[in-house]
């Protein structure tokens, strides 16, 4: 029976590796993750080839998984494409709190305690307490609630207490193991998840979240050395080291370091905007419409904004329009535009943008200089020129798209507040600026219906 | 002792090769992949029905039970959720 499920993990973590493999190339992507799920349902069934099975068990273990399933698949189903980080947040954390239940239900029922078990008992469900309530916080940061940094030294230096006093905690539970003292421990681990997520401000999320999945696969894995099963320290260990990497890609992506993300960055710096306002000019729907019609080339810069209003369906009715006049339409995709990388690429697929049409930052940035228009839809940050002039701007040393090489802006907004990063945007002082306020989508359909009557 | 060396082995190894799979990969990608890892180590819910069959106390029950129900929402969530985003990929390729 054990022979059998260990044959059944190893070709579910051999299924595991092809499948992230695959996943590292768009072509075959998708395949990559069927391969992975079919790993996973191998993993699940081959474990109740379990030598010592209680069978009275199984009811509630099948009935859970039934649940599971269909809980899962329906909230996955059902979330929108803008949500979907906070979804992956929210799995996330799921990982993490079985993590740490499993500890307990192990520690409770353990008859000999040994210090190895209670070591990466003890750690694991540590760790993912941490992930479990990070994850939490950090799907509702993305949801909007308490969304700006909040950095200071007090709550660093509550962090820092809050380590030792974990290290502490751990201590005294190998020297005397009690499950309250356990659960302490995943209380505490739960606080430094909730404290350490929440001076980061919402535009930093992505990186958090890859940063705490990272935590759940390290803490599965260590789970599976805590009950001496090989499919969670494969698999665990797989994600733990693959989710470091990402984590580091998509800070460099960003410009940030993943410490800058926890520890230092966007909160302690001066952000009062050095630069002379100037007047902002306002255009109208109409006016919009023919500056857009009588171009020779015009470059989309989709943002968050157009992922909040929908917009998308929008943005690609006036790309076909202006097509239709003659008028050269490209996108411009910035690696972080919208709250994760590949956000605009997903929104714009689903409104059935030609691929083709879609230029990656380092590509279109040389092409600004032949623009006529460049038409902003609910973008600021990655836009904003204080990347790469005002030193003293949080933003700074973050590739931008430059569009200020145009030869007019059409920047949508809503209002002039300043985008994720609080930083204002001296382009919307910018002379060849033309400010067009509304919410996207609105704004959009005014413009399609001029251009129609054009 | 040699099992926990063997499984040693087994960490340092998952750990280099884990590094060497996503170093290159386009950051079109990134989101995707990490809803796929997430999906992955969605794996907890095995340990899940591992300390659920040996539990034995109605309060032991309960909370594997909870375990194996949140486990499996990490898997069957991280799936969908990836499958979602990557079929919009998938579309442009062939056309």
């Amino acid at each position: 029976m054990d022979i059998l499920r260990e044959l059944g993990y190893l070709i579910s973590a051999f299924l595991f590796i092809l499948g992230i493999k695959y996943m590292g190339n768009p072509v075959t992507a998708i395949k990559g993750n069927i391969v992975s799920f079919v790993g996973m349902i191998i993993a699940v069934v081959f474990t109740f080839f379990h030598s010592t099975v209680n069978l009275g068990n199984l009811w509630f273990i099948l009935l859970a998984i039934l649940l599971g399933s269909f809980v899962g698949a329906y909230l996955a189903q059902s979330v929108k494409f803008t949500e979907m980080p906070q979804m992956v947040s929210f799995f996330n954390g799921m990982g993490g709190l079985t993590i740490a239940l499993i500890s307990v239900v192990e520690f409770f029922h353990k008859s000999n305690l040994d210090s190895f078990f209670i070591m990466s008992a003890g750690f694991s469900g540590a760790i993912g307490s941490v992930s479990f309530v990070g994850s939490m916080l950090a799907m509702a940061k993305l949801w909007g609630m308490f969304e700006k940094s909040k950095k200071s030294m007090a709550i660093r230096i509550f962090n820092l207490g809050l380590i030792i006093s974990i290290f502490l905690v751990f201590v005294i539970l190998i020297l005397k193991p009690s499950p309250w003292l356990l659960i302490m421990l995943f209380i505490l681990g739960g606080t430094l998840g909730f404290s350490g997520v929440f001076p980061i401000g919402g535009a930093d999320m992505p990186v958090v979240i890859a940063l705490l999945n990272a935590f759940t696969g390290l803490a599965a894995s260590i789970a599976g050395f805590a009950i001496n099963n090989n499919a969670m320290i494969v698999s665990g260990t797989l994600v733990g080291a693959s989710g470091t990497i990402l984590t580091i890609l998509m800070a460099k992506a960003m410009n940030r370091t993943v410490w800058g993300v926890i520890v230092g960055g966007f909160g302690g710096v001066d952000q009062t905007s050095k630069f002379e306002k100037g007047n902002i000019q306002e255009i109208g729907v109409q006016d919009a419409a023919i500056l857009l019609c009588y171009s020779k080339k015009v470059v989309i810069v989709p943002g968050y904004g157009m992922a909040v209003s929908n917009a998308q369906n929008e943005v690609h009715e006036i790309e076909e329009l202006l097509e239709k006049k003659g008028v050269e339409v490209k996108y411009a995709i910035h690696p972080v535009a919208g709250r994760m990388p590949g956000h605009m690429n997903v929104l714009l697929a689903e409104a059935k943008v030609d691929y083709s049409k879609l230029y990656e930052m380092e590509k279109i940035n040389p092409e600004f200089k032949t623009t006529d228009v460049v038409l902003i839809v609910g973008a600021n940050d990655i836009v904003n020129p204080a990347a790469k002039n005002n030193p003293n701007s949080p933003l700074y040393g973050m590739p931008i798209l430059e569009v200020d090489q145009a030869q007019n802006i059409i920047f949508m907004k809503r209002s002039l507040r300043p985008g994720f990063a609080g930083v204002d945007n001296e382009l919307f002082f910018n002379s060849k600026t033309r400010m067009l306020f509304g919410d996207a989508k609105e704004t959009l359909k005014k413009l399609i219906s001029e251009i129609k009557n054009l | 002792m040699d099992i926990i060396f063997a499984k040693a082995y087994i960490f340092v190894l998952a750990i280099i090769l884990g590094f060497e799979l996503i170093n290159k990969v386009p950051s079109l990608l990134h989101t995707p992949l990490m809803s796929a890892t997430n999906a992955i180590h969605g794996i907890v819910v095995v340990g899940a029905c591992i300390v659920a069959l040996t539990a034995d106390s109605t309060f032991l029950k309960i909370v594997s039970f909870i375990a194996v129900f949140v486990g499996t929402l990490n898997v069957v969530g991280g799936y969908v959720v990836t499958h979602r985003m990557l079929k919009k990929f998938k579309k442009e390729d062939n056309k």
